[in-house]
């Protein structure tokens, strides 16, 4: 025995798949009678849905003085949100374009899944800034088009470079993901066997035929588009850090916030998408494509991500020290010891020592505890968020002004509603839409590889890995 | 769906191959037959199949490049007309042109642009939305978008001669062959 022992990668598909065999697998979720449970789970969704509308009436009716704001915080609930659903689109677009990017092939089981994640989660995000703004008939004020004042917005503001970053950040993810789904409307379309199908998949589709020569252009456009969208997400979760540094209250104007931003975002929306495809793996039988080797990789993802989160915690409290301003050094002692505390030490247990368990292999492929954490991690991202804007707002410069934050019903009405919105959506992704990229997977399987074809016969014949033998006297 | 009326013509002739390999080979056949009205059909892009159908280079970065230079100057056009000549306001004593903080709007609308154009050039290269396809009366097509691999030699070809199309398939191994009308 030498010391020293081959691993091969793990196969992408487990069971002994063939192209049909997928496609079945897939589309059978479309086609067959919506189950009973859907729509228990639909229902559900619905009703949340429901009181997210009624709290925004209700908002626009009174106006936002039915949120927790006063003096000194006025930035509650509404950002947190925000930032907090935006956070979690950016792992879509990671697994989409960046992992394309670096040829991570294991990213084509998830990557419908997470993309549709983010279109929903940005959603929900961007119900936030344009229900927070009190007036909001005169909301289309933030877009640079001619309004009764004969002004212009303000290019200067981080707020305004927020407008253009998360609405560029939704079409481009919602381009990426509807040019990913049109080979799979075609196959959806001729898979189908009622007309009703037939038709609105067909329409989707826009006629496509499977051409290589169409292909050839396809897989050009979504090279670029990946291109493109790996900087867009990084600008964008950057740029939702500059409304907080560009200030200047203690605890925000930082030079670590874009990175950090970024680190968190990575960091809270792979534990989502770990959530969701938990559960949607189970009850929709999709183990040979989400498998556990996928539960791992994204664990490992968490965490980085994770210690990259808690690495910058520590940064700050170091540079807050370090740079010798009262303030900053105030701030960061109040939000570890003072009215926040509770709120910091959850932070920290949630985002920093929680996802240090994936250092064990054994608990990075335990589906039950991975779920666990997932959700934990969630929390604790929310948590972030609400440190960083409450703590900052509520202990600033003058002690004399300084006030304890308290969230209203209305605050949480708002919040738990969104998941209405995020899950009427996802349901009906789920119903309607292929879950999983199914020309994407099939391309990735060892039979869709011309080079593992016998050259004379044509006849499938895997390439034997050879294992080299290690030379003993050098060992 | 009947496919022989009187009043249809030739749309070309259409082979199935056994899989992506075989559909390599007999694309690679074809070029060499000289053909160039000719398509191969899968239901994922294959490894290679750009050389053994002799595709050119795309167009699409070009396309791509034309967009995304119209977003960046179009982004500063805008915000040089709104905050400079039309409506100028001091804002914090800062130059009305102020480049640093012009710079995220500037890249969003670069990438804004660039997308549509690689999503909609990549329809407007394909051809695509379209209603309809010859191909699609081939009630075997349908394979193509599950496992099916197909190669179709189209009528309007200057060589085409069908017995000799045939003839073609049938050396390079298909394991169906038939004529599809428009």
């Amino acid at each position: 025995m030498s010391k020293y022992e081959y691993i091969p990668e793990p196969a992408l598909v487990k069971g002994n798949h063939s192209f049909s065999s997928i496609t079945k697998l897939v589309t059978d979720v479309n086609l067959r009678p919506t189950p009973k449970p859907w729509y228990a789970a639909m229902l559900l969704a619905n009703a949340l849905l429901g009181v997210f509308l009624v709290a925004v009436a209700y908002l626009i009716w009174e106006g936002t003085g039915i949120w927790g704001l006063m003096n000194p915080v006025g930035w509650g609930w509404a950002i947190i949100n925000f930032v907090w659903w935006v956070g979690i689109g950016h792992a879509g677009t990671l697994i989409s374009a960046i992992l394309f990017l670096f040829r991570q092939d294991w990213r084509t089981a998830i990557n419908r899944f997470a993309e549709a994640m983010t279109i929903f989660a940005v959603i929900c995000a961007l119900m936030f800034p344009g229900i927070h703004v009190g007036r909001i008939w005169v909301i289309y004020w933030v877009f640079p088009i001619p309004n009764q004042m004969a002004m212009w917005p303000n290019f200067n503001s981080p707020l305004l470079w927020d407008v253009f970053a998360v609405s560029t950040y939704f079409t481009v993810s919602l381009l990426f993901w509807y040019v990913g789904l049109v080979p799979d409307f075609a196959t959806l379309r001729d898979k189908a066997k009622d007309k009703v199908r037939q038709i609105a998949y067909g329409i989707a589709s826009l006629g496509w035929t499977g051409s290589g020569r169409n292909w050839w252009n396809y897989e050009k456009a979504y090279m670029i588009l990946a291109g493109l969208a790996t900087p867009l997400v990084l600008s964008v979760h950057t740029i939702v850090s500059f409304d907080f540094a560009v200030s200047m209250i203690p605890g925000w104007h930082t030079t670590i916030f874009p990175p950090y931003f970024v680190a968190g975002a990575v960091f809270s929306g792979f534990a989502m998408v770990l959530t969701l495809m938990i559960i949607c793996r189970k009850i929709y039988g999709m183990e040979d494509i989400m498998t556990d080797d996928h539960m791992e990789k994204m664990n490992i993802i968490i965490l980085v991500t994770g210690s990259m989160v808690g690495f910058a915690y520590m940064m700050e409290f170091f540079i807050a020290w370090y740079s010798g301003v009262e303030y900053e050094k105030a701030i960061f002692m109040l939000r570890a010891t003072g009215p926040y505390a509770w709120a910091y030490w959850i932070m920290m247990l949630c985002n920093v020592i929680s996802p240090q368990v994936f250092w064990s292999k054994k608990l990075r492929r335990n589906v039950n505890f991975t779920f666990f954490i997932s959700i934990v991690v969630n929390i604790g991202m929310w948590f972030e968020r609400f440190v960083i804007t409450v703590t900052s707002l509520a202990n600033d410069y003058l002690p004399s002004s300084w006030d304890y934050f308290s969230p209203t019903i209305w605050d949480v009405l708002t919040y738990v509603g969104t998941f209405g919105i995020f899950f009427t959506f996802f349901l009906a992704f789920l119903r309607f839409l292929p879950m999983i990229a199914i020309a994407e997977i099939k391309a990735v399987m060892p039979q869709a590889d011309p080079h593992n074809y016998d050259e004379e016969t044509q006849e499938y014949h895997p390439h034997e890995v050879e294992v080299p033998k290690p030379q003993a006297e050098r060992v | 769906m009947s496919t022989n009326d009187q009043n249809t013509e030739l749309y070309g002739i259409l082979a199935e191959f056994k899989n992506p390999k075989a559909l390599i080979d007999a694309s690679e056949k074809v070029v060499e037959a000289g053909y160039d009205k000719f398509d191969t059909y899968a239901p994922f892009p294959i490894h290679g199949i750009d050389k053994a159908m002799n595709l050119p280079k795309s167009k699409l970065g070009w396309i791509v490049l034309g967009h995304g230079l119209l977003g960046f100057s179009g982004a500063i056009a805008m915000m040089y007309f709104m905050s400079v000549i039309d409506y100028p306001i001091n804002i914090s004593g800062k130059p009305f042109f102020n480049a640093p903080a012009w710079v995220p709007i500037t890249f969003e609308l670069t990438v804004l642009l660039s997308a549509f154009g690689a999503v909609f050039g990549m329809f407007f290269l394909n051809g695509l939305p379209r209603l309809n396809h010859p191909l699609f009366n081939v009630e075997r097509f349908k394979k193509a978008t599950d496992d099916g691999f197909f190669v179709c030699i189209e009528a309007t070809d200057s060589k085409f001669q069908a017995d000799l199309v045939r003839q073609l398939f049938e050396e390079a191994g298909a394991t169906h062959i038939e004529e599809v009308y428009d």
